[in-house]
């Protein structure tokens, strides 16, 4: 079960987030490669050449690619401790169905906050703004997507919290006013030290996100 | 207790051709329901309010959505004819390259046989490169999934599984997407792995019942998206 594992990892991509979260939660020790993306390395390239994208995870030397793929083959082999899915068929096709959704959803409307301007902008903002009202809607009262405890699609939207503050600078938005329960289930989240000790602070993401926007936008 | 399974789909469409290929192939009997993607039903519209979308599958009242998580649902409620294998890391094989298919491969064979985005404008001569463009990304794509199929009969080994299902679309569709646009893409001569899957996909029982009938597909995207891309 245990043996090597390397993760190539990236420390503001919201999708490395994801795998060292899992990780933490299971208590695994790993090897963390921190990639240069705009030199990537040839270890990286070996190991995802068809996406040449981080999260991967390379365990015994063997690599996993996708955030979400890595994270349900974590729970799949070191599933001793802290399941990450529920064990119910039904439940678990809802927190894929939801996982999904944020991919599908709040991670394509998010990347046009920060990296356009104008009407194509206002358009990502409108389109963000009601993929997080959606998850809202999803989440009703419960303490988490997962129900009483942090599950898997907590774990898939969590890690977008570390750039809500640079959502809200270049988007000109208010998260909290929009969507006061998601920011009352982030905090929620905050508290569990897998999570805390993995997202990375937001002012910090806000300086890189500012500098990543040059490469998108001319201002 | 009786149990009872329905599929919403559309008869064109390789998504919900998927479930009911998996439902066909554990054995699992259920009731078809044909949307008509124009005029959604209201059902569909209660059992799918997020996408609004075909394929659902209702099990016993409760329903499913997105075709890929339909398949893992059916896998883990129904054990006969297993369609993902049992190690860890063969299931993460197995779920990247049924992504790689749905996000990578479908979007750049649209393109190359139809031009850019249905409805866009394009000039002449953008138009010839980016076709070429488009076709050379189909071939790289096509040729990673020839080098992950190597010396198997279906991608899922001995028998048909997730990934075999999840390449309905370039089992099946793809070659009907060749015929109404005119534009070759799966060549014997680049692909011959493929085109032998491609072969044997079809002809096993519970994939051959579940397609829809060939020229009335092909008619019905020569109408939708025109005469197609390939160079005169």
């Amino acid at each position: 079960m245990a043996g090597e594992v390397v993760l190539l990892d990236f420390w503001p991509s919201m999708f490395a987030m994801r795998v060292r979260i899992a990780l933490a939660e299971k208590g695994i020790r790993y090897e963390s490669k921190e990639e240069d993306l705009s030199n990537k390395s040839p270890l990286l390239l070996e190991m995802n050449p068809i996406n040449k994208q981080i999260p991967v995870l390379i365990h015994n030397g063997k690599p996993v690619c996708e955030s979400l793929i890595i994270v349900q083959y974590i729970d799949e082999v070191w599933n001793d401790k802290s399941p990450l899915l529920p064990s119910d068929p039904y439940q678990r096709a809802q927190a894929r169905f939801w996982a999904d959704f944020v991919d599908k959803k709040v991670s394509g409307a998010a990347k046009k906050v920060w990296s356009t301007k104008g009407e194509e902008q206002e358009a990502g903002k409108k389109e963000f703004l009601e993929a997080l009202k959606t998850m809202e809607g999803e989440l009703g009262d419960k303490p988490y997507f997962g129900g009483e405890t942090f599950g898997y699609v907590d774990l898939s939207f969590i890690t977008f919290y570390s750039w809500f503050h640079a959502y809200e600078v270049l988007g000109n938005i208010n998260i909290e006013a929009e969507c006061p329960k998601i920011i009352t289930w982030a905090k929620r989240c905050m508290q569990k030290e897998a999570v805390a000790k993995t997202l990375p602070d937001q002012k910090k993401v806000y300086e890189f996100v500012v500098q990543l926007r040059k490469m998108f936008v001319s201002e | 207790m009786a149990e009872e399974v329905l599929v919403f789909g559309a008869w064109g469409s390789p998504f919900s051709r998927r479930v009911e290929m998996a439902l066909k192939l554990k054995g699992i009997e259920y009731k078809y329901i044909e949307e008509d993607l124009t005029n959604k039903s209201p059902s569909l519209l209660k059992y799918n309010p997020v996408h609004k979308k075909i394929p659902v599958l209702v099990h016993n009242g409760k329903p499913v959505a997105e075709s890929l998580v339909i398949l893992e649902y059916i896998d883990e409620t129904w054990k006969d004819h297993p369609i993902l294998p049992k190690d860890p890391y063969e299931r993460a094989n197995a779920r990247f390259w049924a992504k790689f298919i749905d996000e990578k491969c479908l979007s750049a064979i649209f393109k190359a046989c139809w031009g850019a985005c249905w409805g866009e404008e394009k000039e002449h001569e953008k138009a010839e490169i980016e076709h070429e463009k488009a076709v050379k990304e189909v071939s790289e794509l096509l040729q990673f999934l020839e080098n992950e199929l190597k010396e198997k009969r279906y991608f899922g080994g001995e028998t048909v599984g997730l990934l075999d299902i999840a390449a309905n679309t370039i089992g099946y569709w793809l070659g009907v997407f060749e015929e109404a646009s005119g534009v070759e893409l799966l060549t014997r001569e680049k692909f011959s792995k493929l085109c032998n899957w491609a072969n044997e996909f079809v002809c096993v029982t519970a994939i051959k019942e579940n397609l829809p009938p060939r020229d009335k597909l092909i008619a019905y995207f020569r109408n939708r998206f025109g005469a197609g891309n390939a160079s005169k």
